[in-house]
């Protein structure tokens, strides 16, 4: 064997090492954007999923921005967010839910228990509507415009430190 | 209290492991002198490493302990345990996370150099003392990655009521034994890179070194095939898709350093048989070990994204790159210094056993560069912005243009003897192979429509079983050497594998149903009836399970029972597949939800396959382990036979000498 060729393998791991550092060293930037994001709400209407608020229409998402929060109250992110979905509404922001898969009594225990800052709640008991606004998964939030556009998607549970994004992201819709 | 026993433990292992380094190093340096030149740190080098795998397993069982009584103040049981999960996926969470199974990692690493050093004693003391010092200062490194940045014992300040339950794909049997078998395989291989550090530093690359080092490889191999092949099954069985290999980054990382130490298996063959291709042999070593280290900093920093990436912390990754750029730069490097004076060995015709399986080594050696470079292309092209993903349209094809080859060589390699033959002596057995293939060709071709890979693997794989046979030929079968057995099995292992992937991608029938409960549907030979839809609920989970009847050519029926299930604790929902097996091929039925926009009575998603043949690629899997472990056993019963008649022929010896002594007394 040549001498040269025995560096070879040296060489190859060098350039792997580079490359591998180089990538590491880089932000990532892991953000997915949606693919609905800027897209009109599909045409929807829920009925109540509790007596005490009113079920959800698309054509009622239009006037303000707002919250649009996909929950169950067999989901236990969903629990985790609730205090920031609270504070969320304390500051004046319109919150609307969909309740995926769920019963009206499961849903009242779940708002009594948690706390309850939606204005209106539909229920998608086949997770139609879910699936149709680009949801795959329970929590979701998303932002929704003046227009009843998607602005937003925010995958999985709402944690402290995101409740200061979403209020900006809504602020800029809201101009 | 316990999790501090582990911590203390691996603390102790780790300096332990350190002292195994100094002591080797030394003793290596001073037996270098000369003749009968040692020192007493050689006798401390063997205790230390033992002692050292013992703390570890010591550690590990502290860890599956915290985790079966659920102590919710250790940190990594939060993260991924549940005080309801049943016990047997409380104890495989243990290693179901990154800290785990970078714990489960060292233990194994760590008891395989204790048994190294408790019962290997055939290399020469010097060889053996670089050896456990390699040992020592590769597994030091991971003791730090996992002391420092990875503390799978970390307290909690505060303990929370309840766990945060462990990744429902997790939750299944194969998974608690799949990751340490793979691991025991991965981490196996680090013996074979350790001997071969230290037969470069010692410049003893001898036969006796490869005969040493090929039970310990065997071993490592065994595993590592039986993980993959179990690996395989799961993702099949579980991920619910249908398909078994999804040339997933993980995947490969498992595949590369299988593909790395098979090359090397038969390279170590070629050097304790004809002593030849020691530098190849010693690269390989090198190579073996570095693609499992490779493997895990790919699947661990999270810098490539897979389905399997459980632990995502660039942090982390900066720590494996270095350990990567110590250990496997400061290999190569020794490598490039030194086997140049590593002398080539004996010659060989290229129509020769040698030979073949020179081209054996190349052509695998040239699939695992591919299956490399498929992986790492994406973060090459990511480096340009471009984000690219890499599959199958890649890996077929390209894999198959050094494949093929190399099984068509690997049909005629065992019927080849060692240095000089001709391929003119077994002319008759060539004819018979490769009437096979053709007429399989022919046959196949005439039967249906099947795409160029998959015809070809299925006329090739009827060659390769009948060649893999063929040395068995007009012998006395008692008396074939169990190694010889174990070849053959592995080979036909190997065309059963074959022909179970190509009669899967070249017959599968596949249909997505919507069934209201009564109806039917037919895929291939089967009759499947949904009868009914019903909830149930296990002890984490609720699911909708659909009752399906199936019955093969109107043969009796067969009760099938496919699950969406959602679990609550993480919140995610799985599809637990149903499986009606046949010896020709597993019927496989995924269990949808709703069909949307139905009116009247509901209609349930059904997704139904069936595959010819398909459980006879784990069957061959299986029969390829199977064979390691008959030339294991096969090798080591025969080493232990020529010791112990070395030792009684020395023993009769020195009667003699004694009795002639004596007698020239008197």
């Amino acid at each position: 064997m040549n001498r040269w060729r025995l560096w070879l393998p040296l060489a190859v791991f060098a350039g792997f090492l580079a490359l591998a550092g180089a990538m590491l060293m880089r932000p990532r930037d892991d953000v997915v954007a949606s693919a609905m994001v800027g897209q009109p709400l599909p045409d929807f209407t829920l009925r109540p999923a509790v007596t005490d608020r009113p079920g959800l229409a698309s054509r009622d998402l239009v006037g303000r921005p707002r919250l649009l929060n996909i929950f169950a109250s067999w989901c236990v992110p969903c629990i985790a967010e609730a205090p920031q979905l609270a504070r969320l509404a304390a500051r004046g922001v319109v919150i609307d839910g969909i309740a995926i898969r769920d019963r009206p009594e499961d849903v009242a225990r779940f708002l009594a228990r948690y706390g309850n800052p939606y204005r209106a709640i539909g229920a998608d008991d086949v997770s139609a509507v879910q699936l149709a606004i680009g949801s795959s998964g329970v929590p979701e939030t998303f932002v929704i415009d003046p227009a009843g556009r998607i602005a937003y998607q925010h995958i999985g549970e709402i944690r402290a430190e995101d409740v200061d994004k979403l209020l900006k992201k809504l602020e800029e819709d809201g101009t | 209290m316990i999790a501090e026993l582990g911590l203390a433990a691996l603390w102790l292992a780790a300096a332990l492991a350190g002292l195994q380094l100094v002591c080797g190093a030394l003793a290596t340096r001073v037996m270098g002198h000369g003749d009968g030149a040692t020192t007493e740190l050689a006798l401390v080098t063997r205790p230390v490493a033992i002692l050292q795998g013992g703390l570890v397993a010591f550690s590990f069982a502290m860890l599956v302990w915290v985790f079966v009584i659920t102590d919710l103040s250790v940190k990594l049981v939060v993260a991924n345990s549940h005080a309801m999960k049943p016990l047997v996926f409380k104890i495989a969470g243990a290693w179901g996370n990154h800290e785990g199974s970078m714990l489960l990692w060292v233990t194994v690493m760590a008891l395989a150099g204790a048994l190294i050093a408790a019962i290997e004693r055939r290399l020469p003391e010097r060889t053996m003392q670089a050896t456990l010092a390699a040992q020592g200062f590769v597994a030091l490194g991971f003791y730090a990655f996992l002391l420092l940045s990875s503390n799978p014992f970390e307290r909690l300040p505060l303990p929370p009521a309840e766990g945060m339950g462990l990744n429902p794909l997790l939750q299944d049997i194969g998974m608690a034994f799949h990751p340490p078998t793979l691991y025991v395989g991965y981490v196996g291989l680090s013996v074979a890179f350790s001997f071969a550090v230290g037969a470069l530093l010692t410049r003893q690359v001898t036969p006796d070194f490869a005969r040493a080092m090929r039970p310990w490889l065997l071993g490592a191999w065994v595993f590592l095939t039986l993980g993959i092949t179990a690996g395989s099954y799961w993702a099949y069985y579980e991920l619910g898709w249908g398909g078994w290999w999804f040339w997933d980054p993980v995947e490969n990382a498992a595949l590369m350093p299988w593909l790395a130490a098979t090359a090397l298996l038969h390279s170590a063959g070629v050097l304790a048989a004809r002593d030849a291709l020691r530098a190849w042999t010693i690269m390989l070593g090198v190579v073996a070990f570095s693609m499992s280290m490779v493997g895990t900093f790919l699947v661990r920093s999270g810098i490539l994204t897979s389905v399997h990436a459980f632990a995502v912390d660039p942090r982390r990754g900066s720590f494996i790159l270095a350990l990567l750029a110590i250990y496997i730069g400061g290999a190569l490097l020794l490598f490039a210094l030194r086997a140049g004076t590593v002398s080539e060995g004996q010659r060989f015709a290229i129509a020769s056993r040698e030979g073949a399986l020179v081209v054996n080594n190349v052509m695998l050696s040239a699939v695992l560069a591919i299956v490399l470079l498929g992986t790492l292309y994406p973060l090459l092209t990511e480096a340009f912005d471009v984000r690219v993903s890499v599959g199958p349209p890649y890996f077929n094809p390209v894999g198959a243009v050094f494949v093929v080859p190399m099984l068509l060589v690997m049909a005629v390699g065992p019927l080849l003897r060692w240095r000089r033959d001709s391929l003119g002596r077994i002319s008759r057995e060539l004819a018979l192979v490769g009437a096979l293939i053709l007429a399989a060709l022919v046959l196949v071709s005439i039967l249906g429509e099947v795409e160029l890979l998959p015809l070809l693997g299925l006329a090739l794989a009827t060659g390769l079983a009948v060649a893999s046979l063929l040395p068995l030929r007009g012998r006395a079968l008692r008396r074939v050497p169990l190694a010889t057995w174990g070849m053959v099995a592995a080979h036909l292992g190997i065309a059963v594998a074959l022909f179970g992937m190509a009669s899967d991608s070249a017959f599968t029938r596949e249909r997505l149903v919507a069934l209201a409960p009564g109806q039917d549907a037919q895929v291939g030979p089967w009759r499947v009836t949904l009868e009914r839809i019903d909830p149930v609920a296990g002890p984490n989970w609720t699911a909708l399970q659909a009752t399906l009847r199936a019955s093969y050519n109107d043969g009796p029926p067969t009760a099938l029972a496919p699950q969406a299930r959602s679990f609550w604790a993480p919140a995610q929902q799985t599809s637990e597949t149903a499986l009606a097996t046949r010896w020709n091929g597993q019927l496989y039925a995924a269990m949808g939800g709703e069909a949307p926009g139905a009116t009247g009575s509901p209609r349930w998603q059904l997704r139904l396959w069936w595959k010819p043949f398909v459980i006879w690629i784990w069957l061959g899997g299986l029969m390829v382990a199977m064979g390691g472990v008959m030339a294991l056993v096969g090798r080591v019963l025969a080493d232990v036979k020529r010791r112990s008649v070395t030792r009684r022929a020395a023993s009769r010896r020195a009667d003699r000498a004694e009795v002639l002594a004596a007698g020239a007394n008197e």
